[in-house]
């Protein structure tokens, strides 16, 4: 019997010729992550453990994002903690203020991560790296700590789900609908523990953006890992950026997969998951008048370039709806740098929209952007869980930026085709 | 150990939003954790929950964010143990980590309400309903889930990892 994607990856690091789902492992990391909420957590615990020094300061990438530009004192003093090991350690991956990113959209643009690696972050949406054919997954900050002292970690090798997108995609259908629509069709707990794997001519049709946006939210389904199979696209990505080697992993062609679903993308149009479950979705054309108060566009989810340029296609020469903030957060320095060579914040800002450096603040409720009781949201975001956004009466609804950018527009949750 | 305490009950996709919201973030402290801790289910919870206390959820219960504070806040506010039908498997890894006992029982889950009073025997997976007489049998804790209970936690496991190898 062949392997998977992920089962070939999980084996090479675990210094095996095969393993099967279901087995624990200890394996090699090649890269381990923290942010300002979960690494001051993590350096409490490395404190404990003995060993003085991170396995290797190469590959001990610290980034904060969450609550930077810090939002109060109790924030500033846990990104200080952070920093304050980052040069105690010589960390080369410490991204300070000004220089930083979202950590998902900041790590492979870096050339951080790559092909075969296999990556743990104290932060859930790690999964984003899939994108590239590594085995990323989510853990906590003492799962942190043992990997940022020892350089492996223990795994239990995850069954995998073979996701086949088939077809075409109609105009403003993107990476971010095909995957709230198989978390739609699949649930919030469809894939607990499962790897998903991501294949078929519409993913190979599908730009490096798009992917990280459907393997982000692979942890959505309950994913262990999200991944799409390296073609000539993903190398051409990480060529050039790739800090390290790295090693293209295909699946055998007898691999044994849990389940095999297929998709006609075709058939799929844009998508809104209404609160408080990213798998409450439905098609935007069936999401009736939500008025709405307030966009947020950009997250490790929807704030790459390709990203940005959607919206900017939507708001182009026209105006936020007076009764909506919009608020654009770019995903990364860089493509903050790049949006403004383009003219997209100049889009942005002359449409009525606040445009923010890169940071997590209004996807999680930190600041930035937290709504009141009652108000609604349209977000290009990954979650809309109870308070996710603020108050806990607060509603959030996901969608691709170009639907975003449409309902800031009209006011209400809206199809871009009713602005263009 | 005998673990006991009253119970309660939850739904299922208990996210970590909920557990602990992210406007709390900014401490890792399990005590201040512990003051907010499942507010956004139930504003109370935090002030009524006592030492010893059970939370019983559905399915996919941790899902959502890694934080590591959802399980330190849940453990900060002297809950003893939480039984589910699954939990999301960051939460599942965390709990372990920090040594907050999970069980994953849906004869439990589906035989226990709120108020009543339960008994816990974590490491046979045994749990009691002293209220209605009811015993359930939990899954077992795999192996080596149990080794890092033992030592304490995975630091400690760790710690003896870095001993014996020097
Ligand atoms: S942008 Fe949102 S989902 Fe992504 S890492 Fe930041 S808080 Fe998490």
């Amino acid at each position: 019997m062949g392997m998977t994607i992920t089962e070939k990856i999980l084996a090479r690091r675990a210094g095996r010729d095969r393993v099967t789902p279901g087995e624990l492992i200890s394996c090699r990391v090649d890269a381990v992550l923290g942010n300002d909420i979960t690494a001051p957590l993590a350096i409490r615990e490395f404190s404990k453990i003995g060993v003085g020094r991170v396995f290797d300061p190469d590959r001990v990438i610290l980034v904060p994002d969450h609550f930077v530009p810090n939002k109060d004192i109790k924030s500033a003093e846990q990104a200080k903690i952070m920093r304050e090991f980052a040069r105690a350690q010589n960390l080369t991956n410490y991204f300070e203020v000004g220089r930083m990113g979202i950590e998902h959209c900041l790590l492979p643009e870096q050339g951080l991560v790559g092909p075969g690696d296999v990556v743990i972050g104290a932060d859930s949406h790690t999964c984003t790296y899939g994108a590239v054919g590594a085995f990323a997954t989510g853990v906590g900050s003492t799962d942190l700590a043992a990997a940022m002292a020892l350089g492996e970690t223990w795994f239990k090798v995850p069954e995998t789900i073979r996701f086949v997108y088939e077809g075409e995609p109609p105009e403003w259908v993107g990476g971010k609908d095909l995957i709230l629509y198989t978390i739609g069709d699949i649930g919030v707990e469809g894939a607990l523990y499962q790897a998903m794997e991501f294949t078929g001519p519409a993913i190979a049709n599908l730009s490096m953006d798009g992917r990280f946006t459907m393997a982000n939210m692979a942890v959505e389904a309950g994913a262990k890992n999200g991944i799409v199979p390296p073609d000539e696209r993903t190398l051409e990505y990480v060529r050039g950026r790739a800090q390290r080697p790295y090693e293209v992993f295909q699946r055998d062609p007898d691999a044994a997969y849990a389940r095999s679903v297929t998709y006609d993308v075709s058939k799929i149009e844009p998508q809104v998951a209404f609160p408080h479950s990213p798998d409450n979705t439905r098609p935007v054309t069936e999401a009736g008048h939500v008025d709405i108060d307030q966009v947020v566009i950009g997250s490790c989810t929807n704030g790459r370039l390709e990203d940005l340029r959607l919206a900017g296609r939507v708001l182009e020469r026209r105006r936020v709806h007076r009764n909506v903030r919009l608020i654009v957060f770019p995903g990364t320095q860089a493509i903050y740098r790049r949006a403004m060579d383009e003219g997209l914040l100049a889009t942005f800002i002359t449409a009525g929209a606040a445009v923010s450096t890169p940071t997590c603040g209004p996807c999680l409720g930190g600041y930035m952007g937290v709504l009141a009781r009652g108000e609604r949201a349209v977000a290009t975001t990954n979650r809309n869980f109870v308070g996710r956004m603020g108050h806990p009466e607060s509603e959030v609804y996901l969608t691709n930026p170009a639907v975003a950018a449409a309902s800031a527009i009209l006011g209400r949750i809206a199809h871009p085709g009713e602005v263009i | 150990m005998l673990l006991e305490g009253n119970s309660w009950k939850f739904g299922d996709n208990v996210d970590t939003d909920v557990i602990i919201p992210a406007r709390y973030l900014n401490t890792s402290d399990p005590a201040e954790l512990a003051r907010h801790c499942m507010e956004d289910a139930d504003p109370e919870f935090p002030g009524k929950v006592r030492a010893g206390d059970i939370i019983v959820g559905g399915n996919n219960f941790g899902c959502g964010s890694s934080r590591e504070h959802a399980p330190l806040a849940i453990k900060g506010a002297g809950v003893s143990c939480v039984i589910a039908r699954t939990f999301a498997r960051i939460f599942y890894r965390n709990a372990f980590n920090i040594g907050l006992p999970i069980l994953e029982c849906p004869a439990a889950v589906a035989g226990i309400k709120t108020g009543d009073r339960v008994t816990v025997d974590a490491a046979a997976g045994r749990i009691k309903n002293l209220t209605t007489g009811a015993e359930f049998e939990a899954k077992p804790i795999p192996p080596f889930m149990q080794e890092i209970i033992a030592a304490g936690g995975l630091i400690e496991h760790v710690r003896g990892k870095v001993k014996n190898s020097e």
